[in-house]
């Protein structure tokens, strides 16, 4: 078992990967979906108005990317400090 | 063969599947019927959280609602979707970690008390009826108009499908015939939409589809088309929102958070083996869910447009075959108010008054028909739908029956119960649950979407704050989670059933507190929870050491976690 200063680490590494991400999902959905959506919909992406492609496609894709990125993230750091877990269990 | 040869068919093929593989993942343990003996590899696991997800309202119901709501029905797409983000990284490691069977097990643990345990259950076993309720009418609404059956013996038949294999197979039966449910529904999903697609835009995926131009030669954009449409006859721009942002803020919040507070997809985290598959079975279940989610809007788009071009100011005696299919199940209505035989199909902000009501929930099941694609598409797409609503159906039948039978029960009133017995009650549980929503289904009180809408807000205001306090705070005690809870849920459904149920003719922005609609009401909830948690706990003593120890022990994947390993 690690020690308890590196468990503290290891939560607040935890909890500032979760802060960005969350800010990021914050930004496309409620950001670029909802309150910018008007202005963003007059700047076009091919057929569609922006602001409406955000609300309707892209923040989907952009929460699926998030969440493998916190897999990726987060394996390492189970790794850095020794508590990804072992196959035997 | 004619669609309802073909839809027999396809529906045969697809029950029996389901059936066999009930058959061989039957239960033999509690752990079994609970969560699969927690063996489920990530990816499956991902599939079954999708298929138990995405219900009903997800395959028949969502695509006509935005479809009439246009831009306004993003709040489903995000809502529904960025839920699993919250799930993935503040919720579903932990839980894994934590190791039990239910949700109310976290609860009743981490609060050290049988009070929020007991209240936990009654929040899982409130939401989840609700929630059954949309897919019972889906599942009618399917039946009834394929195989030319009364609704409610269409209930009776799915009710007796998803009894045998929720009952005999527990999670472990549910997971795997949910892998099945999902293959069918995706495919049958994507099958008519792409080839809308390709008709109306000669790309044959959607999602780019309805970006681009239509194909008869105008050179104009798609969606161009749509917004001209819809301006003309007084509807509204599609793209545009029309919705109060504040209120579109609001509901998209309680989805989402909603959504990470649903028991049934929140107890599919148990069954992975290890906590770093708890985080990317997320990640799958979301990517599965993003195919359908993000073809959702494209067939929104191209079956409004469908729709508008094939029906308004044409006369009425020419209407295609689809029209007096869908008239004789009384969901297209068609009233000649002039009398002039012409369809004026007008939305609210034209002059000449409209004369046509379509149902919203049958956009989906119609939209084969519609652009006359061959007759097993349309087959295809009823045993998409069974699929979507029996899934889901299932696994909130598990979570009652392991509310009641767990929770209840085994750890509240009879501890003493064998695991035979237990088995026997969880089984039992389930048999009278599908009973209760066999009788919702054939009497429902509601849209399809919108019923479900409400148990978000209720899971919103109850769920989801006292579990994400008791991963976060140390600090947080029962007296904090427990009051926490009854103000929110008290809040969000008091607030609900005003405006829905005693005084439906008040439900308009005018009457809403702060412009608030009861859809979006589970967000205040959730605050509220937030706060009067937070108060209470500040003021009382601090939860024992073992429990604290008990917090610092899930927040890491490994290590010093005995007694929450999971005992399959």
């Amino acid at each position: 078992m690690t020690r308890r200063g590196d468990r503290q680490r290891y939560w607040r590494t935890n909890l500032r990967y979760v802060f960005t991400l969350l800010a990021v999902w914050f930004l496309v959905s409620y950001g670029f979906g909802i309150l910018l959506a008007e202005r963003l919909n007059r700047i076009r992406l091919g057929g569609f108005p922006l602001g409406f492609w955000f609300a309707q496609q892209g923040s989907i894709y952009v929460f699926v990317i998030l969440i493998f990125i916190y897999v990726r993230l987060m394996d390492r750091l189970d790794r850095r400090f020794n508590l990804h877990e072992r196959k035997d269990r | 063969m004619n669609v309802q040869a073909w839809t027999f068919v396809l529906v045969t093929l697809s029950f029996a599947l389901y059936i066999g593989v009930a058959i061989w993942s039957r239960a033999r343990s509690t752990g079994d019927f609970y969560v699969a003996a927690a063996k489920v590899p990530p990816v499956l696991n991902g599939m079954a959280t999708a298929a138990d997800w995405m219900s009903a309202a997800s395959f028949i119901s969502m695509a006509g609602l935005i479809a009439f709501m246009g831009f306004d029905g993003s709040v489903y797409l995000m809502g529904w979707t960025g839920g699993y983000v919250l799930l993935a990284l503040l919720l579903a490691p932990y839980l894994r970690k934590f190791g039990k069977y239910t949700v109310p097990d976290f609860v009743g643990d981490r609060y050290y008390s049988q009070t929020a345990r007991i209240v936990a259950v009654v929040c899982a076993l409130f939401v989840s009826f609700t929630y059954v309720v949309g897919q019972m009418r889906g599942v009618g609404i399917v039946f009834s108009r394929f195989l030319g059956v009364e609704i409610h013996v269409g209930v009776w038949i799915g009710m007796m499908i998803v009894f045998l294999y929720a009952v005999l197979g527990g999670m472990k039966g549910i997971t795997y015939t949910q892998v099945a449910q999902y293959c069918v529904l995706i495919f049958a999903y994507l099958v008519p939409a792409i080839f809308v697609s390709l008709l109306m835009t000669g790309i044959p995926i959607p999602q780019v589809g309805f970006g681009v131009t239509v194909v008869d030669g105008s050179g104009t954009f798609l969606l161009e088309r749509l917004d001209g449409l819809t301006r003309e006859l007084g509807f509204g721009v599609y793209t545009e929102g029309r919705k109060a942002t504040l209120d579109v803020l609001f509901i998209t919040a309680a989805l989402m958070v909603g959504t990470a507070g649903l028991p049934h997809v929140i107890v599919r985290f148990y069954t992975v083996p290890l906590v770093r598959q708890a985080r990317s079975s997320a990640g799958w279940a979301l990517l599965f869910i993003a195919i359908l989610y993000t073809t959702a809007p494209a067939v929104a788009a191209f079956a409004r447009t469908n729709l508008l071009t094939t029906l308004a100011n044409q006369p009425y005696a020419s209407v295609p075959n689809w029209f007096r299919n869908w008239e004789a199940t009384g969901l297209i209505q068609f009233e000649d108010a002039n009398g002039d035989g012409l369809i004026q199909y007008t939305g609210p902000l034209s002059s000449v008054p409209n004369e046509l009501t379509i149902d919203r929930d049958i956009m989906v099941l119609a939209n084969p028909e519609i652009a006359s694609l061959p007759a097993w598409v349309v087959g295809l797409v009823a045993a998409g739908g069974l699929a979507a609503a029996l899934s889901t159906a299932a696994g909130l039948l598990l979570v009652i029956s392991s509310s009641v039978a767990h929770d209840l029960l085994k750890k509240s009133f009879h501890p003493s119960i064998t695991e035979k017995g237990e088995l026997r009650a969880a089984r039992t549980a389930a048999g009278v649950a599908v009973v209760v929503a066999g009788y919702f289904g054939i009497n429902p009180p509601g849209f399809v979407a919108e019923v479900v809408a409400l148990a978000f807000g209720l899971a919103a205001s109850s769920f989801f704050p006292a579990i994400l306090l008791g991963i976060f705070s140390k600090r947080m005690n029962h007296y904090g989670a427990v009051s926490g809870m009854i103000a929110g849920i008290g809040f969000t459904l008091g607030y609900i059933l005003y405006f829905k149920f005693l005084y439906p003719e008040l439900n308009d922005v005018e009457h809403w507190w702060l412009g608030v609609s009861p859809e979006g009401i589970g967000t205040l909830g959730m605050v509220i929870n937030f706060l009067v948690a937070t108060t209470v706990s500040r003021f009382t003593p601090a939860p024992p050491r073992e429990v604290q120890k008990l917090v610092e022990d899930i927040r890491v994947p490994r290590g010093a976690g005995a007694g929450h390993e999971l005992s399959a």
